[in-house]
């Protein structure tokens, strides 16, 4: 019984649930899904340089969207934590030799180890891919308007042509970091 | 808000958390898969969610649905004129969606499983975010 909080899920029932948020946020709230701006909220409710593009009222805007995203570290904690998978992922072959060539050693858990551990901080890749990474995704969602979630998710479901755009956008970038870039860094 | 609003996003904040766990989305090695084209995975998950997406909304707007609170739920558009702005700044967050694997819900979700190194990235992302804000004027959009 308990078995399925255990399991990772297949995609044709993670994905239905996912989009479901999108009509579930608007007819509780009239709210349009995006996780991102709770990163411009905390940018506003700190605003050191009284930066214009901050000043707004990011309680009025934002609160029932960083309560969202504090359900979103809960969740994580019960999905990742309390109900984690044992196995590793089930992850195409062709992925983990390129991987393994690229030097990945660790396959166990969600993340390699390689990249995702406080030790990594102390190498060039994990620099690069813990700071650079992270300052790119929260620069670019922002440059953007959003992020998979407000755009690839809200927006296309709303058909919006700026989504579309933004997405292809997002694999112009993902592709090229992923098949050019990333082997550089790696090495 | 009231009290049982709060409860409300943060259950669905919750929920949403652990399907991203569960789907095994959060993971840097499916992002590498789904840009190497090597698994259908991730994209069957973002397909069905945006199929499910297009038909709520669809429902939602042709019946002039109100939300729970009673107002008239409105979407406002996107500017798809900024043409700029949307690619260039998409490909930035591409870059470091593929980079660090995580894009911003599941940067706190893998936090909240206990992965606690995900505090340097989310504040790479604040620094990111708060750059942006400096810099918007002068950016192309």
């Amino acid at each position: 019984m308990f078995d399925i909080l255990y399991q990772p899920w297949p995609w044709y029932v993670a994905g239905p649930i996912i989009g479901l948020t999108v009509p579930l946020l608007l007819l509780l709230g009239g709210k349009m899904f995006g996780v991102s701006a709770n990163l411009r909220h905390a940018c506003a409710a700190c605003n050191f340089g009284n930066v214009e593009f901050f000043n707004y009222d990011w309680k009025k805007a934002g609160k029932w969207n960083l309560t969202f995203l504090v359900g979103s570290i809960l969740g994580g904690f019960l999905g990742g934590y309390v109900f984690a998978n044992p196995e590793p992922i089930a992850l195409a072959q062709s992925t983990i030799a390129d991987l393994q060539a690229m030097g990945i050693q660790d396959f166990n858990g969600l993340v390699p180890d390689d990249l995702f551990a406080w030790g990594a901080l102390g190498t060039v890749p994990g620099l690069i891919v813990l700071i650079l990474g992270g300052f790119l995704v929260g620069f670019g969602a922002r440059y953007a308007g959003g992020c998979t979630s407000g755009h690839a998710i809200s927006g296309l479901s709303d058909l919006q042509l700026a989504s579309l755009i933004a997405v292809i956008g997002f694999f112009i970038g993902g592709l090229l970091m992923t098949w050019f870039i990333y082997p550089i860094i790696l090495s | 808000m009231k009290f049982s609003e709060y409860l409300k996003y943060l259950l669905i904040g919750t929920a949403f958390g652990f399907v991203l766990m569960k789907s095994e989305v959060v993971s840097w090695f499916r992002i590498q898969e789904m840009f190497r084209f090597d698994a259908f995975h991730m994209y069957g998950i973002i397909g069905l969610a945006v199929i499910v997406g297009i038909i709520s909304v669809q429902i939602i707007k042709r019946n002039n649905m109100k939300d729970a609170n009673g107002n008239l739920i409105t979407i406002p558009p996107k500017d798809a004129s900024q043409v700029k702005r949307y690619l260039i700044g998409g490909s930035m967050f591409g870059l470091g969606w593929a980079l660090l694997g995580a894009c911003p819900g599941p940067m706190f979700a893998l936090l909240g499983s206990g992965l606690t190194i995900m505090v340097i990235p989310i504040l790479a992302a604040l620094a990111g975010t708060y750059t942006y804000g400096v810099l918007r004027d002068k950016l192309p959009h």
